[in-house]
Formats: structure tokens, C-alpha cells, sequence
């Protein structure tokens, strides 16, 4: 077991566990912060999707002794209200079916678009296909991120 | 409409407190102009409102509490449910709190999702629902005013009197809640909704898009243990246990060995994952252990074999065949396939004493608990079941093994625990689709006429494997449709629109070729067999003529079929779970290669309720069905998947679906379920807009691993 002083959601947090643990299960079982989700563990699915340094990562793979000092992002810090412009055009678009995608593909698409505020719909193809959506919300998503674009 | 989300944690979902993303009460979400009442938390609601129904409680505040009894994974009952109470109460919209109702069987039936079936089974229930309270306000309102209620009008939330509003809901609540529901109340007429058919937004947008605890796999209670589970290979045994390795590592409590089953046992997930990785389990056969090798052989075999069941039987087929001035025959296959929702299983129970708590995802949460009770001898009565939101489900969360074995283990620890399945525990302990071949024959005479039909299903655990009334039954003299079984210890369960999945794809690109050998166009051949089915039905019809022909024209119109030299297109139709979908695929060729450019879709579910779910429903299931049919295998190797994750058992992704458009037949019928009759229609539509571009016939799936389609690079782009 190890100490680590994390920096999420402009928090401290202090966590005492063993060095692999992934940042997910840091996240989820020792900080309660259960909106970054897990269905993969192996970097294909996107559903466990945080920034880190506002860089969208996955946060399964993420062994916790390698965040340091960096800024952590979650679902739940992304926005105070949950009005940060990509949720309130997933809001306006009805983007989710099941939902245990989204908070991933919110964090992708908002990590995403602050790179490149204004994307053609083929950068946005090229950037959302990291985020598998079982429930095949493809279409609403593409339509979601180019509508958060304009919002911005 | 602005929308009320609550933001009610129920008391099942205590989640370890957090630093930021807290609770958000009664919150205005998408509203941009703050409402002047107070706004009440959904425990303040609860407790004051007063009963209507088992769906419905009006608060004397105004908000109005529907409770949504099916468990939610995305079909979005959550919201389209309510809507429809809603409706008949002449409901405020924005005051509208949902809750998912837990299991209770005196409340209410047929409490699953499943089928495409609650659709149709509820919509008068919940209308009723709403009317009958409607009633009840107007009675309360008239009682008041001294006059006869039908002088009054509700509208809103609110009691009018030649125009004059006179009441609001809330302040009638008390009193009406009070009167005797009257045994019959008359429904609106559809053309007057006004919730029914608008695009009322999800009512869990907030809770999802911010993070909330919702599923399954977020539920966490004080004193709880986490576990996960090694299970045997299909068809085999525990031989010896070495857990030593495992016990070591730190954050591992315990392990433990029940039935053919190890749980390694731990205060959080990452050190059993870990733990998992270090058991050393030998297995030992237990019966047959199978290989996907074995299958296609025994599929094969099972087509040659002198018996099978006859599923249908109509005229004299021998002769027909005998007849025939051509006879076209195919055979098709496809392999057992993982449900894999993106949440994968999971369950919470806590067994203390005679009495269980259990919460989780599930399906049927009535078979969850049966099986509990059965397993433990301990009474229904005693045992409580919450839903949690479902991280999906595609037919997986039908069954109840992973409820049952978190209720033993819970009894064994003595301990309440949640059970939680690795990706890799999901898709090696399934209950897949089964694989199945399938062999057609068509008799033609001389004139292109199909004058005989015959299909032989051979599944490996696939029940069975045909449905012998669907279409093309009753429009071909002499039939016969029979299936073969292959018993296998790989467990198989309904995969979304089970067996239509593939026999819908199998079918109708077999009706292709029919057309093709006749000389005839797809479409044309469709409808000249309902005309046959019309004018002269052979034997029982169980789908309905005209709506098929409906959607059939209206595919083929919106998608402009056969109008355009450059576009090659595919045909496909089926009904299936009561709705018919028709879908056209177009490909055009850009440097010798296909490109996959757009499906048009047309439905017939009756009533559209909730267009935004409606489209969702019909975008996903072609999305869902084109994938599968094009990218997705699985293949067992001595009683295992040799796919474990997503890097091998490939899901379809965002650059590979082409432009989806959405039609419906506006039938004026009650509304149908949308689940899964969107889905088999789609392989169809694609391989046939293959072949007629390529030549290349599909079929097996998945299209991307058959040879015919080794050196044709098809791209999907939708501009
Ligand atoms: S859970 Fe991390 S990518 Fe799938
Ligand atoms: S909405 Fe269900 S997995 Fe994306």
C-alpha cells in the first residue's frame, strides 16, 4: 500500500492503496465517484473516459502511482451544474439510450472539442470512434458533438 | 416542454459520500427561467403524495409521482410510460417526477422487459391509469363548486370552468384520493394528445450525464463486500483449487469454493481482479466440451439427417419439388454471439436470516426472485427486489444466474455482498445466441412462380431455430418448415429479437436469390407473394397483410428503389414482436469499390408514443444488426470463447455506420414494441446491396471473415 495526494475535481484527495490500482477503481470504490464507468479494463471502450491535464485518458489502464500531480477531470467535476456545453447538448440532442456510455463520450467529446472548437463531422468521426456505444447511439452523438460545437 | 429530473438516490443507492458532483434536488435542468414555487426534494414529494393507482400519487404541492414498473435499459420506458399516464391525467409535464418501481407483483404484471412486450401490454393499463384519476380531480373539482363535473375541463395540471381556471391538481389531490375509482373511464382520443408523440426528453438526461449513480455496478451499502467469481468452462468441472497465490494478495479476504464456481472476496474491485488472475482452477469434462469445429459439423450433419420436427407442412411438397421447373437452394449460418452490454453483469444481495434484499440490473426481476427463493427455500414474500438502471441488456439480463449465485455467495459469507463480472467474466460465462444453420430450397416453374418452400433449421441449443408461420407461410402452396436440435452444455438465451436476429437475414437473402433465379425484382416478388397470401391463403397467417405491404411500399418509395443507375440497392422486410420494418440498403461504387452509403428504414408499430425512443430504437437496432452481421464472431474452443474482450469480439464503432433514416407507416394502431423489430431486417438489406454491387453472395456472418468477401474493401461513409 502506498499514499497518494490526488488533485480531481480541483479537490485534494488523499487514497491509500496499492500502486497498480487503475485511477477507475480509485475513482469508484475509494472516492465514490461512480460516474466514470468501467466495461472494458483494457483501453477499448472509452466508458471509463476522465482527463488528465484535460487530455482525455483512460482512466482503466491508469496505474494511480503515474498521476502525480496531475489534474484529474471527472463526469462529475466536468461542470458545477452539469452545464457545461456538451452536456447540455446531450441534453438538447437526447443522446442516450442505456446511458453507461455516456459520461465516457461526454468526456471525450468536451476534452475533444477544446482542442478543436470548431471539427468537421468527419474529425468528429475520427475523434468519437475511440468510444464504443453498445446501444448504438452513434448517430446522436456525431449530431450532439457538432451541436455542443456551435453552442460554444 | 421543460421537465422536472429528480434526483432521487432512493434509499437502496447510498453511495460513499463524495466531494464534488453532489445531490441535485429538484433541479431545474434544461429549464432556463427558474420556477417561482418552492421546489420540494423527491422525499418531501414522496411522502406527501397521495395514491391514485399502483403508477400514480399526486402531492397536494402539485408534483405528480408516476412510478415505472419495467426495469429500464435503454428502450426508455422510464419516460415513455409516464408520458402516456401523463397524458390521460392531463398532466403539467414539468411536474412530473418518475421513479422506477421495485418488483411487486400485487401492483403489477408482467414486470420485465423483454420481447418488445410491454408496450403492448400496458398501453391501455396506463392510460386508464391517468384517465381513471383524471376522473376522480374533475369529481373532487365538481363536487366543490357544486356543480356536475362534466361543466369542467382539465388541462395541465389545472381544473377550468368555462374557461376559467379554477383549480389546481394538488390543491383536489386529498379529496379525490378519497372517492371511489370508477370500474370504466373513457380515453382520449389520439388525434387530442398532446405528451403522446413529442419528443419529451429522457427523464434521466441529468443523473446520466453528470455522473449520478444509477446502475447496477454504482449500488455500494455500508458492511458490504465486493467478490468475483471464476466459472467453469461450459461442459466442465472443478478438479483442484489452488487459491494460495490468490489469498496473497493484498485486499483479499477470502476465497471461496461453491459449486463449480471460486469467488475471491474483497473490500474493493482492483485486488480481486488481480486475485482472479492468481487462482489456479483445474477443470475436468462434465460432459460434452465442445469446440466451434464440432458445431459446424454437427450443423451440417443435422441438415442431411433423415428426421427432423416438422414445424409446418402445407400441400404436397415432394411433388412440387418434383415439378419444378428450377430449384434454387442455399444454405446460411451464423455463430453464437455475446450479448455484451456495456455494463457487464452484476448483483448486490444481502441474505440475513429469512429475508433477502437483492438490487441490481436484471430483466425479470420475478425470476430473480423465484430462483432465489428456490435456491435458498426461503419464502417470495420475504425476499425484495430493486432495479437498478440496466447498463443494457440484449436478452442477457432475462436470466438470473449471476442474481442467484450473488444470493448464495451472501449466505455463505454471511455478508451482504456485490458480485461484479469482469468483461472478460461477461463474455466467457454467457448465455449466447445460438449458432445456427439453416438450409432453402424454392421450387419455381416455369414461370418464375415459387410453387414449393422448404427450410430446415439445425441449431446448437437453439429451441426452435424457425418460425414457421412468419412470412413467406401462406403465400406458397406446398411448405415445409422443420428444425433439428443439437444439445450443447454452452448455455444460450434470447439475444435481442432471438432467432430473427439471423433467420430474418437468412430468409430474406434467400428471397433474393429466389428473385433473382425468377428474373423478377425483389420488391416485386414480395409483393406478388402477399397478393398469392391475399387472394389465396395457404394454411394460418399469422402477420397482417396489408401492414407488411405497407411498409414494404413506403421502404421502397422513400429510398427511391430502383430509380438510380449508380445506387445498387438491397431489399429487405420482417415482422417480428407484433411491429413490421422494411429496410432498404444503397451502395454506389467509388474506384471499383462498394461504399456502404445509407439504410432507409419504414415501421409499422402502430401509435408512435415517443418519437426520440422510437428513432433511437430503430437507428440502434440497425446499427446493432448491421454490426453483428458484419464484424462480430465468436468461436468456442473446448467449452470457451476464444474472444474474452473487446480487442478480439469486435463491436461496431461510430465510423462504420452509414446515413440511417427513419420512416413510419402511420397504421393508427395501438403501439407495438420497437426493441427488437428493427434488428433482423438489416443483415438482409446489406448482403443483398452487396451482392447486387458485387455479385458476392453473403452467407455467413460475420460478412467481413467469409471468403466471398476477402478481397472487397467495402467502406461505410455517410457522405
Ligand atoms: S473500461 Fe477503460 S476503455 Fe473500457
Ligand atoms: S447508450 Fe448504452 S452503451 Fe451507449
Amino acid at each position: 500500500m502506498a499514499k497518494f495526494n490526488l488533485k480531481i475535481n480541483g479537490s485534494n484527495y488523499d487514497v491509500d492503496v496499492e500502486e497498480d490500482t487503475p485511477l477507475l477503481w480509485v475513482l469508484r470504490d475509494h472516492l465514490g465517484l461512480v460516474g466514470t464507468k468501467y466495461s472494458c479494463g483494457i483501453a477499448q471502450c472509452g466508458a471509463c473516459m476522465v482527463h488528465i491535464n484535460g487530455e482525455a485518458s483512460y482512466s482503466c489502464t491508469l496505474p494511480v502511482s503515474s498521476v502525480g500531480s496531475d489534474e484529474v477531470t471527472t463526469i462529475e467535476g466536468l461542470s458545477k451544474d452539469g452545464d457545461h456545453p456538451v452536456q447540455k447538448a446531450w441534453e438538447d440532442v437526447d443522446v442516450a439510450q442505456c446511458g453507461y456510455c455516456q459520461a465516457g463520450q461526454i468526456m471525450n467529446a468536451a476534452a475533444f472539442l477544446k482542442k478543436n472548437p470548431k471539427p468537421t463531422l468527419e474529425e468528429i468521426e475520427n475523434a468519437m470512434n475511440r468510444n464504443l456505444c453498445r446501444c448504438g447511439t452513434y448517430h446522436k452523438i456525431r449530431e450532439a458533438v457538432a451541436q455542443a460545437a456551435k453552442l460554444k | 416542454m421543460e421537465k422536472l429530473i429528480k434526483t432521487n438516490r432512493r434509499d437502496f443507492l447510498k453511495v460513499a459520500a463524495t466531494a464534488t458532483g453532489g445531490l441535485f434536488i429538484g433541479f431545474y435542468w434544461s429549464g432556463c427561467d427558474s420556477p417561482k414555487m418552492q421546489v420540494l426534494t423527491d422525499d418531501e414529494v414522496l411522502s406527501q403524495a397521495l395514491d391514485f393507482n399502483a403508477f400514480l400519487s399526486i402531492s397536494p404541492s402539485g408534483d405528480i409521482v408516476i412510478y415505472s414498473p419495467n426495469p429500464e435499459l435503454g428502450q426508455n420506458i422510464i419516460t415513455s410510460f409516464p408520458m402516456i399516464v401523463a397524458e390521460e391525467l392531463d398532466a403539467d409535464w414539468s411536474r412530473v417526477r418518475v421513479f422506477q418501481a421495485p418488483l411487486d407483483n400485487d401492483k403489477y404484471d408482467r414486470q420485465l422487459t423483454g420481447g418488445s412486450g410491454a408496450m403492448p401490454h400496458s398501453w391501455e393499463r396506463l392510460r386508464k391509469a391517468g384517465a381513471t384519476a383524471r376522473y376522480l380531480l374533475l369529481s373532487a373539482a365538481g363536487e366543490k363548486l357544486g356543480v356536475s363535473a362534466n361543466e369542467l375541463e382539465a388541462k395541465e395540471g389545472k381544473i377550468y370552468q368555462n374557461g376559467k381556471q379554477k383549480f389546481e391538481f394538488g390543491e383536489l389531490a386529498a379529496d379525490a384520493a378519497k372517492l371511489n375509482a370508477p370500474d370504466d373511464v373513457s380515453l382520449k382520443d389520439p388525434k387530442d394528445f398532446k405528451i403522446i408523440g413529442t419528443p419529451v426528453k429522457n427523464v434521466k438526461n441529468r443523473e446520466m450525464f453528470t455522473g449520478q449513480p444509477l446502475y447496477g455496478l454504482d449500488v455500494y451499502r455500508e458492511g458490504m463486500v465486493n467478490a468475483m467469481i471464476q466459472r467453469p468452462p461450459f461442459g466442465m468441472k472443478i478438479k483442484s483449487v489452488d487459491d494460495s497465490a490468490a489469498r496473497s494478495v493484498p485486499g483479499v479476504t477470502d476465497v471461496v469454493v461453491f459449486k463449480n464456481n471460486v469467488a475471491v472476496v474483497g473490500n474493493s474491485t482492483w485486488p480481486l481482479i488481480k486475485a482472479k488472475r492468481q487462482l489456479r482452477v483445474e477443470y475436468e469434462p462434465d460432459g460434452a466440451v465442445e469446440s466451434s469445429f464440432d458445431h459446424d459439423r454437427i450443423m451440417k450433419e443435422m441438415l442431411d439427417s433423415k428426421s427432423a420436427q416438422v414445424m409446418r407442412k402445407d400441400g404436397d411438397v415432394e411433388n412440387a419439388f418434383k415439378n419444378a421447373a428450377q430449384v434454387i437452394s442455399s444454405e446460411y449460418q451464423c455463430p453464437f454471439l455475446s450479448h455484451s452490454p456495456m455494463e457487464p453483469q452484476n448483483f448486490f444481495a444481502h441474505v440475513n436470516g429469512d429475508k433477502v434484499e437483492l438490487i441490481g440490473p436484471t430483466q425479470t426481476p420475478d425470476r430473480a426472485r423465484m430462483e432465489t427463493s428456490q435456491l435458498l427455500g426461503i419464502p417470495k414474500e420475504n425476499i425484495t427486489v430493486d432495479i437498478t438502471r440496466l447498463g443494457g441488456g440484449f436478452g442477457r439480463r432475462l436470466r438470473a444466474d449471476f442474481v442467484v449465485e450473488a444470493a448464495e455467495l451472501s449466505k455463505i459469507l454471511d455478508k451482504p455482498v456485490k458480485v461484479s463480472w469482469t468483461r472478460e467474466d461477461d463474455m466467457t460465462g454467457g448465455a449466447y445466441r445460438p449458432a445456427v444453420r439453416y438450409r432453402f430450397q424454392a421450387a419455381l416453374d416455369e414461370n418464375g412462380n415459387m410453387i414449393g418452400y422448404k427450410l430446415r433449421g439445425a441449431g446448437i441449443n437453439a429451441g426452435n431455430s424457425t418460425r414457421e408461420n412468419n412470412f413467406p407461410s401462406g403465400s406458397v402452396d406446398n411448405l415445409l418448415i422443420e428444425n433439428i436440435e443439437h444439445r450443447s452444455p454452452i448455455t444460450t438465451n434470447a439475444w435481442r429479437a432471438p432467432i430473427t436476429n439471423f433467420l430474418a437475414y437468412a430468409e430474406q437473402s434467400f428471397l433474393d436469390e429466389v428473385a433473382i433465379a425468377a428474373k423478377k425484382d425483389p420488391v416485386a416478388l414480395r409483393l406478388e407473394l402477399l397478393d398469392r397470401a391475399k387472394k389465396n391463403p395457404v394454411g394460418e397467417i399469422h402477420y397482417d397483410i396489408e401492414r407488411m405491404r405497407g411498409v414494404i411500399e413506403t421502404a421502397a418509395e422513400k429510398s427511391n428503389w430502383g430509380k438510380s443507375k449508380d445506387t445498387m440497392q438491397g431489399f429487405s422486410v420482417y415482422f417480428s414482436h407484433r411491429s413490421y420494418v422494411a429496410q432498404v440498403a444503397d451502395i454506389v461504387m467509388e474506384g471499383g469499390q462498394p461504399v456502404l452509403k445509407k439504410i432507409t428504414a419504414a415501421t409499422d408499430c402502430g401509435i408512435v408514443v415517443h418519437p426520440t425512443g422510437a428513432n433511437h430504437q430503430v437507428r440502434g437496432g440497425i446499427v446493432d444488426g448491421m454490426g453483428h452481421a458484419m464484424f462480430t464472431n465468436m468461436t468456442f474452443e473446448n467449452g470457451l470463447p476464444k474472444q474474452r474482450n473487446f480487442d478480439s469480439y469486435r463491436l461496431i464503432r461510430m465510423k462504420e455506420v452509414p446515413e440511417i433514416e427513419v420512416h413510419y407507416v402511420d397504421s393508427g394502431y395501438d403501439p407495438t414494441g420497437l426493441g427488437e423489430p428493427a434488428l433482423p431486417p438489416t443483415g438482409g438489406a446489406i448482403a443483398n446491396a452487396i451482392f447486387a454491387a458485387t455479385g458476392r453472395r453473403l452467407r455467413s456472418q460475420p460478412f467481413i471473415e467469409q471468403k466471398e468477401f476477402s478481397d472487397i474493401k467495402l467502406q461505410i461513409r455517410r457522405t
